[in-house]
């Protein structure tokens, strides 16, 4: 516990110093890294909440970054530029899809619910090619990014504290819920649903909950990473970035606080470090990973931490 | 059908294919007594506490449980109507604490569990009752330990915990000594023993000694039928009985 709490010190602290420290160094592009991997981060906090904590592998969670994008986008597009309300309706907009999605897949078990997951958002990124007004498969450009007042989103250092914010809020919500009722609801029925259903829980009530607050969650890390890239394509939800987050949450650690934080930066900072050293750097990490899979069964916070009991 | 039965089951039907596990089943289990369901290997025990609990579906008939049909209803329903059951194979959280593993079973009857902020391991409301049930099953001692790292007797104590902590008015108890060494066997007996003064229990066992011990009264299922029910003394001196199922023991 003491550790965690040191751990979470260190890890914020040095978050908070970093834009100074990299501006001074002259590296603004890793203030932009940085900014990108804790947006994902979210993303992957999100996923970590249903797949983690309720046993949901969701192959399609990539739609709610597309969903939370788009939604800046397309509300540029009619020229509304107020970010709150481009917070908020990415939120809702992936709340409701997350809601039509999970009740028809959460039906289902194993692989046919990674199917169902994966065929929605492809659904979704067929969608998005196919839409000409908002540019279709070369994506739109944003018009404005999202106008928020307190914090200026153009400013590279003060959206960079926004997200650092924001994901520190998404990692304490989640880490309350899990150890809320609910969440022990939640992860108890992973554990062993027939003994669940045995006691009382009906499963399916508080998995979709969970699936629907995951999908408002990366909602909003899809409102922040289209105002991130200034630039939104179908690719944001292409099965590629829904399995990187996957990837996130496994090398990180599923079910485990920081595991997913952990495993984005992971993740990112070393695909950065060796796509500089070689274009081949797939062939390298590729296999990295399995390995990291195979021996590190807890991900990077099992390594870190001992597990709860 | 007596006025004090809590359950009653009439014409209950289920086939596998051509299999029929349960032929036409009547079965009525009174307020207060504890009803063993016997029988060979096959003879359809588990299928028939499995539509009781409301884990298969029957193909037809009725199970009325407290005056009211419950047949059509989902097991989560069963159990928060007090229809507990334990299962044949070990069934618990095994990564959980034992205590937190009876807690989740006090949680499940406390009403629904939409509440997403409150630290439910710090709710007294949830763990006091579960630290108290875990000494009830003498279990006190181990309710940190992790349910993995608990004896198979053990597991077997805590699985009956959670049946308890739900507060039921009946437990289906689905063969709670399976897989015991004699002396836990002789242990979970005694245990059972104090149980049986507090609840109604169906008990699906295999141990003769233990079910010639607790029950009240006994139930005799051979494929898919039962073919007697009556007093201990009664089913040990039927003829029928002995030939069909006793006879391999005695």
């Amino acid at each position: 516990m003491r550790s965690r709490i040191l751990g979470w010190t260190i890890g914020v602290a040095l978050l908070i110093v970093l834009p100074p420290v990299l501006l001074a160094l002259g590296q603004p592009f890793y203030v932009d890294l940085v900014r990108r991997i804790m947006i994902l981060a979210i993303a992957a906090v999100s996923l970590n909440l249903i797949l983690g904590y309720g046993g949901m592998v969701s192959f399609g969670h990539a739609a709610y970054i597309g969903i939370g994008a788009y939604a800046v986008g397309i509300l540029g597009f009619y020229g509304f530029f107020n970010g709150w309300l481009h917070f908020a309706v990415a939120m809702l907009a992936s709340a409701l899809v997350a809601l039509a999605i999970g009740a028809v897949s959460i039906r289902t078990n194993g692989i046919y619910f990674i199917m169902i997951t994966l065929a929605f958002t492809q659904m979704l990124y067929y969608l998005g090619i196919s839409v000409a007004e908002f540019g279709g498969d070369d994506g739109m450009r944003l018009k404005r990014r999202s106008e928020l007042g307190l914090v200026d989103v153009n400013d590279p250092v003060q959206f960079y504290y926004l997200v650092l914010a924001l994901m520190l809020i998404a990692v304490v919500l989640t880490h309350r819920i899990v150890n809320s009722r609910f969440g022990l609801v939640l992860r108890a029925t992973k554990s062993n649903e027939a003994r669940s259903r045995a006691i009382g829980f009906s499963p399916y009530p508080y998995r979709l909950t969970a699936f629907v607050v995951a999908g408002a969650m990366c909602g909003l890390a899809g409102a922040l990473y289209g105002n991130h890239t200034n630039y939104i394509t179908p690719g944001l939800m292409s099965w590629q970035q829904s399995g990187d987050i996957m990837f996130m949450v496994i090398l990180g650690g599923m079910a485990s606080t920081a595991g997913p934080v952990l495993g984005a930066f992971a993740l990112l900072l070393f695909e950065d470090f060796l796509s500089g050293w070689t274009q081949h750097w797939q062939v390298i990490l590729g296999p990295l990973l399995i390995l990291s899979v195979i021996f590190f069964r807890r991900g990077l916070a099992g390594i870190l931490y001992k597990p709860d009991a | 059908m007596r006025d004090a039965s809590i359950l009653a089951v009439r014409q209950l039907t289920k086939s596998f294919g051509a299999l029929r596990a349960t032929d036409g089943i009547d079965f009525d289990v009174r307020e207060g007594e504890t009803h063993a369901i016997i029988g060979p290997n096959g003879a359809g025990k588990t299928t028939f506490i499995g539509q009781l609990a409301g884990n298969l579906r029957p193909d037809g008939g009725r199970i009325v449980f407290g005056g009211e049909d419950i047949t059509r209803l989902a097991a989560p329903r069963r159990a928060r109507k007090g229809l507990a059951r334990s299962f044949q194979i070990t069934s618990i959280y095994p990564e959980f604490s034992a205590l937190a593993n009876v807690a989740l079973a006090v949680q499940a009857h406390a009403g629904h569990s939409f509440r997403f902020w409150g630290d439910a391991r710090r709710d007294r409301s949830l763990m006091e009752p579960a630290k108290k049930i875990l000494e009830d099953v003498g279990l006190g001692a181990r309710a940190s330990e992790l349910a993995a790292n608990l004896s198979h007797g053990e597991q077997r104590q805590l699985e009956v915990a959670m049946a308890l902590a739900t507060r039921p008015r009946l437990l289906l108890l689905d063969e709670p000594m399976a897989g015991m060494g004699a002396e836990e066997s002789q242990r979970m007996i005694g245990f059972l023993g104090t149980l049986r003064q507090r609840y109604t229990i169906v008990l699906v066992e295999h141990d003769m000694d233990a079910v010639f011990r607790l029950a009240d009264r006994i139930s005799v299922l051979v494929y898919g039928r039962l073919i007697a029910t009556g007093a201990p003394e009664e089913i040990r001196a039927n003829p029928e009985v002995r030939t069909a199922y006793l006879g391999e023991d005695a």
